[in-house]
């Protein structure tokens, strides 16, 4: 059992089997994706009732809060590859924790701008200076940093380094964002789902929500396994490996 | 519930519907992208082998 296991991560390692394993993987995730965020946005958009307080503003929360929460999710997964990357030197935790920030930069933006739409008619404004908006706009700034730096460096093993120093330092600003809303009484309000006690959400509106955010999950983990087998062939485009690859003939 | 008023979203349509419209947008950019560049990244190396294949 345990030999299995590390013969995994050793295979997982080798751009090559990664290459051929996330090329069979990746249609399954992102076409699981799209099947529940059909199932999710017809339950949220037409199933789920009207709120009472915000009327059908509401079901924006159907995109905002897992493009929020996967806009910290991909960071983490970001930075854990980064350190990976740091101590092991592994190949491909360098072009996993590169790959990411593309995708965490999109949601993060995606939370941003639907959080600003919701804004709007909710608060009176599309913007505020409150802590929970502020700490998500540094996180949109954490993800473009890494993206400039990685684009800036020439060599890409020192490249797939410093994007890891990189990504590690801003995990700092993941529990800014989470506990922003409690620390800094402003105008973003408190969690509902993540309460310890019952979550302050009706399950008809609750379960579409979750199911949105496996959606967005796995979707990212398709998309994730796309950009970085093509971030593997670029880097291993002239070795022999890839030369054979019949898709290259 | 008629289409009309399931697209009025009870006064809020404009605001949900822009939300929702970025949001396609982006997570289509996220996957066009990536089967974009893998194909670009094919060629060249198609390109690479039939260089590599003349000078042999």
């Amino acid at each position: 059992m345990f030999r299995a296991l590390v013969n995994f991560y050793h295979r997982l390692g080798s751009p090559p089997h990664f290459y051929r394993i996330s090329g069979r993987l990746a249609p399954w995730f992102i076409g699981l994706a799209l099947v529940l965020m059909a199932g999710g946005l017809y339950w949220g958009l037409v199933l789920a009732p009207t709120d009472y307080e915000q009327g059908d503003a509401y079901r924006i929360i159907y995109i905002h809060v897992p493009a929020a929460w996967l806009s910290m999710f991909v960071y983490m997964c970001m930075a854990v590859a980064g350190g990976l990357a740091l101590v092991w030197r592994m190949k491909m935790a360098e072009v996993m924790a590169v790959t990411a920030a593309p995708i965490g930069a999109g949601f993060t933006l995606l939370a941003l701008a639907t959080g600003s739409i919701w804004g709007k008619p909710m608060w009176g404004t599309w913007w505020v200076w409150d802590a929970r908006l502020t700490s998500e706009l540094v996180l949109l700034f954490l993800y473009l940093g890494v993206i400039a730096l990685d684009n800036a460096i020439e060599d890409r093993r020192l490249a797939g380094r410093a994007v890891g120093i990189l990504a590690l330092v801003g995990v700092v600003n993941i529990p800014i964002i989470h506990y922003s809303v409690e620390w800094w009484n402003t105008l973003h309000q408190g969690p509902t789902v993540t309460k310890f006690d019952a979550p302050s959400i009706h399950w008809s509106m609750l379960v579409p929500l979750l199911v949105m955010a496996v959606a967005f999950m796995l979707y990212f983990g398709g998309t994730w396994l796309l950009r970085a087998r093509n971030e593997v062939l670029r880097r291993e485009g002239n070795r022999r490996w890839a030369m054979e690859l019949p898709e290259a003939s | 519930m008629s289409l009309t008023e399931f697209l009025a979203m009870g006064g809020y349509g404009a605001y949900v519907w822009s939300a929702y419209g970025i949001t396609v947008a982006v997570l289509a950019w996220q996957l066009i992208l990536p089967v974009v560049q893998r194909r670009q990244i094919v060629r060249q190396i198609r390109r690479r082998k039939r260089q590599e294949a003349r000078r042999a």
